[in-house]
């Protein structure tokens, strides 16, 4: 078995300049940052409006040393279906060498592809247009300044799930929509979870979409240091407590084949996730048990896929 | 006279825009059914089904993705095209302006219909000219030939090195798109040669330092959509205007490039005057309806009266220089607006138009008739009483409204 890889066998190419304006801590630009890595210079990146669309490109400037388009907020994977068309057809006529790996790959927020993107998400995942899809979840509207967004999970304060004497923070009472699943449900050939404390499995993932045809898709946990009111400095440390929490599992789906890529035999409690950050400063001892119930059910749920105990209980 | 180039085949409108479509090397289609359009999608399906052209074909689930996945294969350098009908234009809207603001030479074929409420399938052109302020060039032809032969110019035009913008070609629902007319159809070649391959324009880009084509080619690191604030987004809007104000001659010159191929023209591209010189009374109008005007205009010159017939080929640009050059002159002026505008003073067209009228040293009365709205027929009878009342306000009758309701139930 070769050895594995490490941060430091990442390639040294930065395709996102340093300058763009993403906040400090930013796990939308770690994200960014190594997919690029991972897809070298070949590539068209499109985007929806988000944070790291307005954030990247302010004119006269622009953060992006590949090819890069934005048309709008709710059709970043149509946009991109059409990349991938344009380059089949000059491939056809020539104009385009046959050899040349061209990648698409869209990559958009929690907004632009748990909501108002996902009619177009879907058309090209059920039409199995060759574009990777890479959705980084800060799980909730950040560029508008924190909105709730379908992605905003149990009990998190936003703008608009504020907490006062009625609302406590967001309350839709059950684990949000599975956008794995959904994608697996489109019959997609590749889908996996990443997370930015993890950039070898990012890395490792992006590459290994990249080399399946097809539609493929990409969930990424971004911390967000303004809207999860965090310290930057922690914004990895907590990212990778989501982890270890089993707040957020590291996983991939390839054809049939469920595999967890960060196992944790020994969780953590979801408090010393949720008690690092601002937006869950209201929840009762109460709350968090309900969130914690929620999170086993899920462990169990992604143990039972992949047919083994790879998360393991709560450590006491 | 020369021999005619090519073929004749009876086609209705929407199929001889699937076949202009057809010879004129598309790359990418991507478009969504809609009442009336669907012939046009179903054609250009049959045509990528039988491998009669190399077109990829992406069946989208909205007109908004289609119009997305447009606008990324023309960034991409692809020569694209789409096709809807009212709502589904609407449902694009907000692309329409991202589009012409991206200057991607996408081409769109838009057959009319009312919009909702109530739901509607029939022709009137509220749909597009309510699009007008979108930065696309918009053509309303007024038959199924004039339909093809827009088409192919459409390319032309749009990918021109000075103007690199969308293109709209309107043709009113049923009326053009289900009627079957013979078309004259060109050679294969012919075409082929005329429109070309997509060739991108190049742009310079400060930080390569050096000019690039200005499209995604998976090597050259361009930005295309990014964000400009309010020190430089008006400056983007600038070059729009500046460049939606030299599509006129661009038009006029592939017109003229295109009659000399097919020997076939309407006035000089922009413009279709019918007994406009010397005339009393002149009606205004866009579309099929021209054909029943002229069809009244051409009896009541028979008889003897001094009346003629204004075609708009383009509302954008809006031909006002041609307008007040060949209305100059006129005493009363008729104009058929077949969209509605509520709250406004008259539709569109008549607003337009009186405005390009009102730097002229004696100005002329200039009465708004607005028509044809969810499809209501517009009758040569309707059409004749239009023009008497019109020579009546020649006589010095004052006009009771400017702005009438034809064939309406009150």
């Amino acid at each position: 078995m070769s050895k594995p890889l490490t941060v430091w066998d990442l390639p040294k190419d930065e395709f996102l300049a340093p300058g763009h304006r993403m906040c400090q801590g930013c796990a939308a630009a770690i994200t960014i940052r190594h997919i690029l890595k991972a897809a070298g210079k070949d590539v068209i990146v499109v985007m929806p409006t988000c944070c790291g669309e307005i954030t990247s490109t302010v004119y006269p400037q622009t953060a992006w040393r590949v090819p890069w388009i934005h048309v709008a907020f709710e059709n970043a994977a149509a946009v991109a279906s059409g990349v991938s068309a344009a380059i089949e057809a000059l491939k056809r006529k020539g104009e385009i060498p046959e050899e040349k790996d061209i990648k698409v790959i869209a990559i958009g927020g929690d907004g632009g592809t748990f909501d108002i993107g996902f009619q177009a998400l879907s058309g090209t995942l059920e039409r199995g247009d060759n574009v990777l899809y890479v959705c980084y979840d800060n799980e909730a509207y950040m560029n508008t300044g924190i909105q709730r967004s379908g992605a905003t999970p149990l009990g998190a304060w936003t703008t608009t799930t504020p907490v006062g004497k009625v609302w406590r923070g967001e309350w839709r009472p059950k684990k949000r929509k599975d956008l794995i699943a959904i994608a697996i449900a489109h019959n997609v050939p590749y889908a996996a979870t990443a997370n930015p404390a993890f950039p070898v499995d990012l890395y490792t993932k992006v590459k290994k979409a990249l080399s399946i045809k097809g539609p493929k898709l990409i969930h990424v946990l971004s911390t967000c240091v303004p809207g999860w009111r965090i310290e930057p400095e922690k914004a990895v440390e907590i990212a990778k407590l989501a982890v270890l929490t089993g707040m957020w599992i590291n996983y991939e789906y390839e054809n049939g084949v469920y595999r967890v890529t960060t196992p944790v035999p020994k969780r953590k409690p979801v408090s010393v996730y949720l008690r690092l950050q601002g937006r869950f400063r209201h929840l009762t001892d109460e709350d968090i048990k309900k969130i914690q119930e929620l999170v086993d059910a899920d462990v169990e749920r992604i143990n039972k896929l992949v047919g083994k105990q790879v998360i393991g209980p709560v450590e006491s | 006279m020369r021999a005619l180039l090519g073929s004749v085949k009876a086609l209705n409108g929407a199929e001889a825009v699937a076949y202009a479509v057809k010879q004129s090397n598309v790359d990418v289609i991507s478009a969504y059914p809609i009442t009336p359009q669907t012939i046009i999608v179903e054609r250009l399906s049959e045509f990528v089904a039988n491998g009669e052209i190399h077109a990829e074909y992406v069946n989208v689930e909205s007109e908004h993705s289609a119009l997305s996945t447009c606008m990324g294969a023309a960034a991409a350098g692809a020569r694209t095209f789409t096709a809807t009908s009212s709502q589904g234009l609407a449902l694009m809207w907000e692309l329409l302006y991202v589009t012409s603001g991206l200057r991607l030479p996408v081409v769109m074929a838009v057959v009319n219909r009312a919009l909702s409420a109530p739901i509607n399938i029939h022709c009137d052109h509220s749909d597009s000219i309510g699009a007008r302020d979108s930065g696309w060039i918009q053509f309303y032809v007024e038959n199924s030939q004039e339909a093809y032969d827009t088409v192919i110019q459409a390319f032309k035009i749009a990918e021109h090195s000075d103007i690199q913008l969308p293109v709209m070609v309107n043709l009113d629902g049923f009326h053009i798109s289900h009627t079957l007319e013979n078309v004259n159809i060109l050679p294969d070649q012919v075409v082929s040669d005329f429109v070309g391959f997509r060739k991108p324009a190049n742009v310079r880009v400060e930080y390569l330092g050096r000019e690039v084509p200005a499209v995604l080619d998976g090597v050259t690191p361009i930005s295309l959509g990014i964000i400009a604030l309010s020190d430089y987004y008006y400056e983007f809007k600038m070059m729009l205007v500046d460049a939606i104000d030299k599509v006129k001659s661009v038009i006029k010159e592939v017109h003229n490039d295109y009659l000399k191929v097919s020997w076939r023209g309407y006035g000089d591209g922009l413009i279709d005057p019918y007994g406009v010189d010397g005339a009393d009374i002149v009606l205004v109008i866009m579309g099929s309806a021209a054909g029943t005007v002229k069809y009244v205009v051409k009896k009541l010159l028979e008889s003897g009266l001094r009346v003629g017939v204004l075609r708009l080929r383009t509302f954008r640009p809006f031909p006002y220089e041609e307008v007040v050059k060949v209305l100059s002159g006129v005493k009363v002026i008729g104009v058929m607006d077949r969209a509605t505008s509520p709250g406004a003073y008259g539709a569109p067209l008549f607003n337009e138009l009186r405005s390009a009228l009102y730097d002229l040293d004696s100005r002329p009365t200039v009465v708004n008739f607005i028509y044809g709205i969810g499809g209501r027929d517009l009758e040569p009878l309707t059409v004749k009483r239009i023009c008497e009342k019109l020579l009546e306000f020649g006589r010095g009758v004052k006009p009771a409204s400017y702005v009438e309701y034809v064939g309406v139930r009150r």
